[in-house]
């Protein structure tokens, strides 16, 4: 088999090709405890300071099920309109690795907790928002391994390192794996609806409280797995796996290289190794991680410590009635409360201010507003300050109530802008910030009088346009108004008593 | 003439230590005696803990004084199989590759016993990860049958059955895997208990087969052994297999047995268990035995167990398979032994793991590994791991439809008396014949006991009579074991087990 240097363009592969794809995605659950011990699940702290027999998988030591995990993989399924197993089974994964504590990790094989379900997705295309399904295969349970740290060595890989460092911290923190069916049939849109799927599971996750979801913190791990058929075979070609996808973009750009490399060797003549591979970020191409064929021999088997879970059909429906409003049908439902385009909504949604503007609302913040704020001002300062939005330190009422001083006439956006800087500086509530920086808006007749009378005075050509009934033209004294009072005056008045003194 | 303190039941020095008549330390002081004396030649312990026993010891005696005792057997000393975590004792399994381990926790039967006030005396050697049925597989070398030096103990548990027969310890604990508490008990003379699986937490028992590892009392008594099961026993929110009920009554259960009155009892002999292919001497006590039950009233009936035939070979399956997702996890990188593989410049961590393991497992470990790993890999499973599944169903069955005409069923417990050390070292499949009539308990979960039965005419060793009984029906094991022990004693004129007969001090064997 020949390595290809050229890949063959995306469309142009398409021409030949039929892309499937499988998408594995792991979530960290956020428990308190681990999955089948007493240690905090907690990310960080110093190295193995949270472990126990148990999870470092000491001579004797046993696992138990943490039932809060169960519950929320039931969640995490019904949510995916999965079907919840009445009796299931932990097995046995045996493979080495030196961050496994016991070199067999504990996860479901043939019996997992949720199986067969469905969820759509929606992509934009050429024809406008497409939905497309994604078959869901099943669901299970698992324990996340050790971190390995490899000191020495040029690359950070256990290859050519002087040593390796083992932290026991994450090991044993509960892992839901959801895993699709194969998507095929999305032809040039199946990078974007890779992408939009782990996008929706990330927000269904979110709603459903169960994770933090934080992909950059490894809370939401995505494998793409993909392969090329001809066009029109039907079949299933050789597939590649490429591991811990870390962002939405990079899975839809992952996914986007793999077909076009696997064209190129295709076309070459060749064929494709099933193997894993590992993207890289900053280059945009995958390379080949371990060989993994077909005959990698887990030897699963049921874990003879832990008794099967039998969740009742009672306490499932409980959970079922526990469900959040699905992501799509609340976006649905909020855009038309509030009245915004769909190109809003997406901006919204994208900028992930969709709850954070949904609370300005409900303190009391009209629709628009509540957008424009979280949008444009605060979306700017996150940015520039590198954070999540949700977590500057200013809160939706903040936000409400800001905008009911500018309705109030208290101030007025110029001003809101350094009550915002006053807020995120910790100066304290909005009112405090007014009171203290002194931003309230001058609308007491004496001092805009006078104030309107000099800028009068200093402008005699705009007064002499304003006389010949060219009332536009008094922005232009608002202006010199606004600047004498530095920001602070109310336009409105200042226009109503322009016009009355050029009007006698 | 009073019975020194060694050879009294764990009951009557419990009684000797309310009555003031002895202290803790003092007993705890006469088994170090003992262990000092003859272990050199039995080789029971692999590592005794005479200040940590003393202190216990100590600790207890305050107790007493204050009228404070944590349960009845408060200050009688125990020694438990080297497989049981104990927190900064070494915990090695017989094993090369856990030389100088000591857990950072105890085993919840060890801190259970420790609540009870029972003085460690030590840690009792066993075959290598308990894998043999005559303790020559332990990496420290054998221990021997005190009846008979040249003999084995039984296995795996060899250590703890010998150092309750030679008077080292008044009680003792082990596990039972394919008979691992019972067969050393009939071939060392000694009482041994294998309780309900899930009766008895496993949480710190290093795991050989999870599905059929259970650990139990060794001691020279029923009654003791019910004392004693009384303390280990019951639920363990760490163990999710232990049974979530109380235990049943089980040292109710022996003191009624002692009364001798079995009217209405149906026994069951099992009759695929005896006969062909066991040794005549011990069928011979065994079914004097029987006639003994008769005669207190028991109704014999013949029970047919038709799938034991196969439980040896299901076990041979299971119990490989899951030893050797076990034993994956000593690779050398977190405790116990590390060997640096020879004229490998930087080695990587298979080469590591690769050496260690080569040195630091024996050959039946290896043997065992191998055959579960095989067991277990995709196109074999069905075949094997999965048939021997279906086996102990049919097995389970079996004993269902046998206890639905018997209370109890019995039978010898092992086919023959004690073999010579080294007899069937070289033949694994002659020493798995040694299990066959204790394996089925373990493949279906039930509980078993072995009471000693008397000696076999034809060499004078011991001879162990199994009961058998429903799952969580451990009392009836108690009743009817008890009941045997106190006819058996009428005609014998004292315990089997007696100081003077075993001749241990003896310079040939020292």
């Amino acid at each position: 088999m020949s390595t290809p240097t050229e890949l063959v363009d995306f469309d142009e592969a398409l021409a030949s090709y039929d892309p499937a794809m499988g998408l594995e995605v792991h979530v960290e659950l956020n428990t308190a405890t681990k999955m089948f011990c007493g240690c905090p699940a907690v990310f960080g702290g110093e190295p193995n300071t949270q472990t126990c027999p148990t999870c470092l998988g000491l001579p004797g030591s046993m696992p138990a099920v943490n039932a809060r995990a169960v519950e929320s993989a039931i969640r995490i399924g019904l949510a995916l309109n999965c079907e919840i197993a009445e009796w299931c089974r932990f097995a046995r994964k045996n493979y080495f690795y030196p961050d496994m504590p016991k070199n067999f990790q504990t996860s479901q094989y043939d019996e997992p907790i949720a199986f067969d379900g469905w969820t759509d997705v929606e992509v934009v295309t050429e024809n406008g928002t497409e939905t497309f399904r994604v078959e869901i295969e099943r669901a299970h349970m698992e324990e996340d391994t050790g971190k390995s740290l490899h000191v020495g060595g040029a690359t950070g890989r256990i290859h050519g390192a002087d040593y390796s460092l083992v932290d026991y911290n994450r090991a044993g923190i509960p892992l839901i794996e959801i895993v699709t069916r194969p998507i095929t049939g999305a032809r040039e849109h199946a990078p974007a609806v890779a992408r939009a799927y782990v996008a929706h599971l990330r927000e269904l996750i979110v709603a459903l409280g169960v994770s933090e979801a934080r992909m950059d913190q490894g809370n939401l791990r995505a494998d793409v797995n993909l392969s090329l058929a001809p066009v029109g075979s039907g079949g299933l070609g050789t597939r590649t796996e490429t591991k811990n996808v870390n962002s939405f973009r990079s899975v839809e750009r992952a996914a986007r290289y793999e077909v076009s490399r696997q064209a190129a060797i295709l076309r070459a003549g060749g064929s494709i190794t099933q193997e894993t591979r590992h993207w890289h970020e900053d280059t945009g191409v995958t390379t080949s991680g371990r060989e993994k064929s077909d005959a990698e021999d887990y030897r699963y088997f049921p874990e003879p410590d832990l008794v099967p879970v039998a969740p009742s059909r009672e306490w499932v429906e409980e959970l079922r009635a526990t469900l959040p409003e699905p992501p799509r049908a609340r976006r649905s439902r909020l855009q038309q409360e509030w009245g915004f385009s769909d190109l809003e909504m997406r901006d919204t949604v994208g900028a992930g201010a969709l709850g954070l503007v949904e609370e300005t609302i409900s303190c009391g913040a009209s629709p628009q507003s509540a957008r424009k704020w979280w949008l444009s001002e605060l979306a700017r300062r996150a940015n520039e300050t590198g954070t999540d939005l949700a977590a500057l330190p200013i809160t939706p009422a903040d936000v409400a109530r800001i905008q009911a001083l500018v309705d109030e006439g208290k101030i007025n956006d110029k001003l809101a802008r350094q009550v915002f800087d006053g807020v995120l500086a910790g100066e304290g509530t909005p009112d405090e910030v007014v009171a203290s920086r002194g931003l309230a808006v001058v609308s007491d007749d004496g001092a805009l009088g006078e104030a309107v009378d000099r800028a009068i005075e200093a402008n005699p050509d705009v007064a002499a346009k304003i006389r010949d009934g060219k009332v536009a033209a008094a922005g232009a004294l608002i202006g010199a108004v606004m600047k004498e009072m530095r920001g602070q005056a109310d336009a409105g008045r200042v226009r109503e008593l322009i016009v009355e003194r050029l009007s006698s | 003439m009073t019975t020194p303190l060694i050879e009294r039941s764990a009951a009557a020095l419990a009684q000797a230590l309310a009555s003031g008549e002895t202290t803790s330390v003092e007993l705890t002081e006469a088994f170090l005696r003992r262990i000092a004396e003859v272990d050199g030649a039995v080789h029971a312990f692999l590592h005794v803990d005479a200040e940590g026993a003393l202190a216990a010891a100590r600790a207890s005696d305050e107790r007493r004084a204050a009228g404070t005792p944590a349960s009845a057997l408060d200050g009688v000393p125990v020694a438990v199989k080297d497989v049981l975590a104990t927190e900064g004792l070494p915990t090695t399994c017989g094993s090369k590759i856990l030389e100088g381990w000591r857990p950072p926790y105890d085993a919840t039967v060890v801190a259970r016993l420790k609540a009870a006030g029972l003085p460690i005396l030590g840690k009792t050697n066993m075959d290598e990860f308990a894998m043999g049925s005559s303790t020559e597989h332990s990496a420290y070398g054998p221990t021997h049958n005190p009846w008979d030096l040249d003999r084995i103990p039984g296995g795996s548990g060899g250590g703890s059955a010998a150092a309750v027969a030679a008077f080292e310890a008044p009680l003792a604990i082990g596990t039972d895997t394919g008979g691992s508490i019972r067969q050393p008990g009939a071939v060392t003379g000694t009482v041994g208990v294998k309780p309900t699986y899930g009766g008895v937490s496993r949480y710190g028992l290093v795991a050989m087969a999870n599905s059929l590892d259970q650990a139990g009392p060794v001691t020279r008594t029923v009654l003791d052994a019910a004392l004693l099961h009384e303390i280990i026993g019951g639920h363990d929110p760490l163990d999710s297999t232990s049974i979530d009920q109380p235990l049943p009554a089980v040292v109710d259960a022996a003191h009624a047995g002692a009364g001798v009155d079995l009217a209405g009892l149906r026994v069951g002999i099992v009759s695929e268990l005896g006969g062909e292919g066991y040794q005549p001497g011990v069928q011979q006590r065994f079914d004097e035995a029987v006639e003994l039950l008769v005669k207190a009233g028991a109704e014999v009936v013949q029970v047919s167990c038709p799938s034991f035939v196969h439980a040896l070979a299901a076990y041979y399956l299971v119990m490989p398979s899951e030893a050797s997702s076990n034993l994956a996890r000593f690779d050398a990188m977190r405790y116990g032994l590390r060997v640096l593989p020879e004229g490998v410049d930087s080695p990587s961590a298979e080469d590591v793991m690769r050496a260690t393991r080569d040195a630091g497992f024996g050959d039946e470990v290896k043997r065992r590994i191998i055959l579960g790993t095989y067991a277990l890999s995709s196109g074999y499973y069905d075949a094997y791991y999965g048939s021997a599944q279906q086996v102990r169903t049919l097995i389970s069955r079996d004993f269902e439809a046998a206890f639905e005409q018997a209370d109890v069923l019995v039978s010898p417990t092992s086919p023959t008396t004690a073999f010579r050390l080294g007899e069937k070292l070289d033949d694994p499949l002659a020493m798995y014949l040694n299990d066959v009539a204790t394996i089925p308990a373990n493949l279906a979960g039930v509980p078993g006991i072995s009471v000693p039965a008397g000696l076999a005419e034809e060499d004078d060793l011991p001879v162990g009579f199994q009961v058998l009984a429903p799952a969580t029906a451990d009392d009836r094991l108690y009743r009817v074991g008890a009941a045997l022990e106190a006819l058996l004693e009428q005609q014998w004129g004292g315990p089997l087990l007696s100081a003077d007969k075993l001749a241990l001090e003896t310079e040939e064997h020292a």
